[in-house]
């Protein structure tokens, strides 16, 4: 072992970043293959090469195969994809500003509030969305989601940007929300209540392309501004002290990234109902693999919480044939053993 | 060319910290001792000459720059706080964080020379071998020297430790204030401690500061302020002071009855 010795801190700095960038691509293609298997599977069972022609020059395969991955399936596995970066992602930053690796997305009580605004639209028919259609129920998740997050805003005005402002406000939301949802759910009927039900599971049945595009353009607005920030999140991963003595400006610093979180879960919550699990969990297999360094935490983060997904709506599809489970109930089912799987087998110490 | 403060009020609440704070200007290439009993505001007063907080009244001012209006980054280059509270809980190997206090939060990647000034960082406070072991793996000794190295390849002008040595053993206690004493002189920096063992202070302090609830209640040479009645009564003990054949001051504390 005599070569390890001579090897300066520098150069083991290097190549643990080149194992790291390894690491991230790896983690990419493994996904680009979770996505094929998952178009694959389904009522009618295609191989990965003839999903990647008919995606790659549709022309060629017959058309009942290309309609079938291009409109039926490939929304389903796209809309699962993006769903779980962005849960994941969001968790990863959930965790960063509140120092906390047992916070998600959800844990200042958007789900609840999100929650609220769907069944206000599914059973009072109380809608902000003027044109109704599809987006009715979704817009008014979307829009009490956001609210919670405006609420925290002002009580930070009041109590200052601190850790226990925010999981303090969100715990009084939450309960507020989910007293409030309860209040709706008493006085329905069966019908809607059922409906408010599995809204509340989460579903990728109600995939579209528009919503893909709502998701991507997210996705696309948000990373850029979130890594031109990634050396201040690592830096506050330290400690509040450590951050601020280099200079970073610590609340403004937690504001904005309240503000990328709220905007990233509002949306997922709206389009695909609750799906909890995953933004708590991808952060902690990206933690386990590449650390807290954000420039490799916040990439593996979501595509940690992308595969899990893709790996759910896969499974969702193939348990029962015929039959297609809500996400949010394979997702947790799945992912909890695995993941106890990878505590399990991983020892080294990266807990807090 | 030195560090300020003047009139000084700062409270938390009604809880009255400094009521009109002075202190004489500390001079580059100086170590001070900040001394004094618990809980009397050496943390908070560290706090506002780093600018974490602003002060009611009164200003910190470097060079004759008042600090509270720098900007963030600014103020960050020149002035680095080590805080007392040294542990971290972060999933990030050594070099990485010494590197992140390198290059401050400045995307991209880093350069060769920052690369290379971590490294020498780590040999002097001989944890090279630890920089791809997690800072949670760490003991609370090693976690402090790492905050150390934070500290030192910042380069700043002012060094402000809050209680750096309170986790090390005894030789690494020496080798650590040595080696601040040292850096003070060759960088011609202002080097601020807080320190609870006043015979290991007085070894490497070139001057005393003592605060207690009234404020600077002594202030110059350690010997002079440690022979001063104010310190004894500062912290309710009587104070006696003994050197040794090496020239030495040993500091013997009894409850004051």
């Amino acid at each position: 072992m005599d070569q390890t010795v001579t090897v300066r801190a520098g150069d083991r700095y290097r190549q643990r970043m080149m194992r790291k960038t390894l690491f991230v691509t790896g983690a990419f293609v493994l996904l680009a293959v979770a996505i094929c298997v998952d178009v694959g599977v389904g009522p009618g069972f295609f191989t990965p090469i003839e999903v990647l022609t008919a995606l790659f020059s549709p022309g060629s395969v017959e058309p009942k195969l290309a309609i079938i991955v291009w409109d039926v399936r490939l929304p389903v596995a796209v809309m699962a994809v993006l769903i779980g970066a962005m849960l994941g992602v969001a968790g990863a930053q959930m965790q960063t500003i509140l120092h906390n690796p047992l916070a998600d997305p959800f844990t200042l009580g958007v789900s609840s509030a999100a929650s609220f605004g769907a069944a206000l639209a599914i059973a009072l028919g109380i809608g902000l969305w003027p044109a109704g259609g599809t987006f009715f129920i979704a817009f008014n998740a979307f829009v009490f989601a956001l609210g919670t997050s405006l609420v925290l805003f002002m009580f930070t005005r009041m109590r200052g940007v601190t850790v226990e402002t925010f999981v303090l406000v969100g715990i009084a939301l939450f309960f507020t929300f989910n007293a409030l949802l309860a209040f709706i759910q008493y006085q329905s009927s069966e019908a809607q209540l059922q409906q408010i039900i599995f809204w509340m599971m989460g579903s990728l049945a109600r995939a579209s392309w528009t919503k893909i595009a709502i998701c991507a353009s997210l996705l696309l607005l948000l990373v850029p501004l979130c890594w031109a920030r990634n050396s201040m999140m690592t830096a506050l991963a330290m400690g509040d002290d450590r951050a601020a003595s280099l200079g970073v400006p610590v609340q403004r610093l937690r504001l904005e990234m309240l503000a990328s979180i709220s905007l990233l879960a509002a949306t997922a919550t709206a389009f695909v109902g609750t799906i909890g699990f995953v933004g708590l969990v991808g952060p902690h297999i990206a933690r386990m693999f590449v650390g807290e360094d954000q420039r490799y935490f916040i990439p593996v983060s979501a595509a940690a919480g992308a595969a899990i997904l893709s790996v759910a709506s896969t499974l969702s599809k193939a348990i029962t044939p015929g039959v297609i489970y809500p996400i949010g109930i394979i997702t947790a089912l799945v992912g909890v053993p695995f993941f106890l799987s990878l505590v399990l087998s991983i020892r080294r110490e990266t807990w807090r | 060319m030195s560090l300020a403060i003047k009139g000084l009020r700062f409270a938390y609440g009604t809880n009255v910290v400094f009521d009109r704070l002075d202190a004489a200007p500390f001079n580059r290439g100086e170590m001070t001792a900040l001394v004094g009993p618990n809980g009397v505001g050496k943390s908070s007063l560290f706090r506002m000459i780093a600018g974490h907080l602003k002060p009611l009244e009164g200003a910190v001012s470097l060079d004759g720059v008042n600090i509270s209006t720098l900007p963030d980054r600014q103020r960050a280059e020149r002035v680095f706080l080590l805080s007392q509270h040294t542990a971290m809980r972060a999933a990030l190997a050594v070099f990485d964080v010494v590197l992140l206090a390198k290059r401050g939060w400045q995307g991209g990647k880093a350069s060769d020379s920052d690369v290379r000034q971590v490294e020498e960082t780590l040999d002097l406070l001989g944890i090279e071998h630890l920089s791809d072991r997690l800072i949670t793996e760490l003991s609370g000794g090693q976690q402090q020297l790492v905050a150390l190295c934070q500290a030192l390849v910042r380069d700043p002008q002012v060094l402000l430790l809050d209680e750096p040595t309170s986790a090390l053993d005894l030789r690494r206690q020496l080798e650590v204030l040595s080696l601040v004493q040292k850096i003070t002189i060759e960088r011609k920096i202002i080097t601020i401690a807080a320190l609870h063992d006043l015979s290991l202070a007085c070894r490497f302090a070139d001057r005393f500061m003592l605060i207690s609830r009234d404020g600077v209640v002594a202030d110059g040479h350690p010997e002079q302020v440690l022979r001063n009645d104010m310190t004894g009564r500062a912290y309710g003990v009587r104070i006696e002071i003994e050197r040794n054949a090496k020239g030495n001051l040993f500091v013997h504390a009894e409850l004051a009855s």
